[in-house]
């Protein structure tokens, strides 16, 4: 379908949020999509194809990450998109939001170092059932950074079980050869998990930055095939 | 009615900040320090002379926005005398 129309993608700005203009950079450039910024005080989400909750530290982080923005105006309505089945890309804080409203399971705590970690990653993808990795192999390894304090993403062992089951893990941790191990993990997180999906599969989080990872010029590339995956998924969908 | 919450990780949630803590303190010459948590208590002021209602109230506000049950378990005290009833020393 060479004829399709341009995605819409809404990028959700929180005060706080400081990746929303890399956000929709990226959509913008490898998606060619018609982007709309909206408030966190806003409910119109403009009928999109993808919703982007992006990095940084909405509401100043304030009491746990993404507790406070979960109540935001904007968050009924991405909950009603999402429980409709649409896309939802959590990156970083975004993943953090995700979580605290229940829209993917677990919960972030304090990197196991205490430190902010700010630098390239490698990730593994484990699971092609996002529109997000459907068109990137399992088994490959993508590298884009990572930049956060709080992202030790935990869930009870009863709910991580399930979640293994469904498929529910995305992106784990690994090394530059793609292995798991010392290294490879900048936070602690259970069993090295860096994103994951809720059952449905259309709702994703992730700590690392992909819309980071969109242009040479920044290091690398891997990051615009999360979104070339997206396109090439809608495309399908619009095919069929 | 002065209402405390107090936000502890759960047991077997890994603290990193306590156990920064828990090393500074041993650093300092608390050897006998065996472990720190750290948690949160927050003091809300609610308006009601009913302790029931304003302990209802503190229940409800931890479960759904001071506290993350995932990860985290939850106590309400009332305060009495200026002290909260029943915090540990």
């Amino acid at each position: 379908m060479s004829a399709a129309t341009a995605p819409r993608v809404a990028v959700v700005v929180f005060p706080g949020s400081n990746c929303d203009e890399d956000a929709a950079r990226a959509a913008r450039n490898v998606l060619q999509a018609d982007v709309k910024m909206v408030r966190h005080d806003e409910r119109a989400l403009g009928d999109p194809d993808l919703v982007i909750l992006p990095g940084g530290f909405a509401y100043g982080d304030y009491l746990r990450s993404g507790a406070m923005a979960r109540f935001s105006p904007v968050m009924e309505s991405v909950a009603a998109f999402a429980g409709q089945g649409g896309a939802v890309l959590g990156i970083c804080n975004g993943f953090q939001i995700l979580c605290e409203a229940g829209l993917l399971p677990g919960a972030m705590l304090r990197n196991e170092g205490l430190r902010f970690v700010c630098r390239d990653v490698f990730l593994r993808v484990e699971s092609k059932r996002t529109p997000f990795t459907l068109a990137i192999n399992k088994g490959d390894v993508l590298r884009m950074p990572v930049a956060h304090g709080e992202g030790n993403w935990t869930a009870e062992r009863r709910v991580y079980e399930e979640m293994l089951a469904r498929d529910q893990i995305v992106f784990r941790y690994v090394r530059s050869d793609g292995s798991r191990g010392e290294g490879g993990n900048p936070n602690g997180s259970l069993d090295d998990v860096a994103g994951i999906c809720n059952v449905r599969g259309n709702v994703v989080g992730l700590m690392p930055h992909p819309e980071r990872a969109c242009d040479e010029l920044l290091g690398g590339t891997d990051g615009a095939r999360l979104f070339k995956s997206f396109a090439t998924t809608r495309m399908a969908m619009q095919g069929a | 009615m002065t209402v405390f919450v107090k936000v502890m990780l759960k047991p077997g949630v890994l603290d990193p900040q306590g156990k920064a803590i828990a090393d500074a303190l041993h650093r300092l010459g608390y050897g006998s320090v065996s472990d720190v948590r750290a948690g949160k208590l927050f003091r809300v002021e609610v308006d009601t002379d009913d302790p029931k209602a304003a302990k209802e109230a503190g229940e409800q506000m931890a479960g759904k926005l001071l506290a993350n049950p995932v990860i985290e378990d939850y106590e309400v005290l009332l305060e009495a005398a200026g002290a909260p009833t029943g915090a540990a020393r």
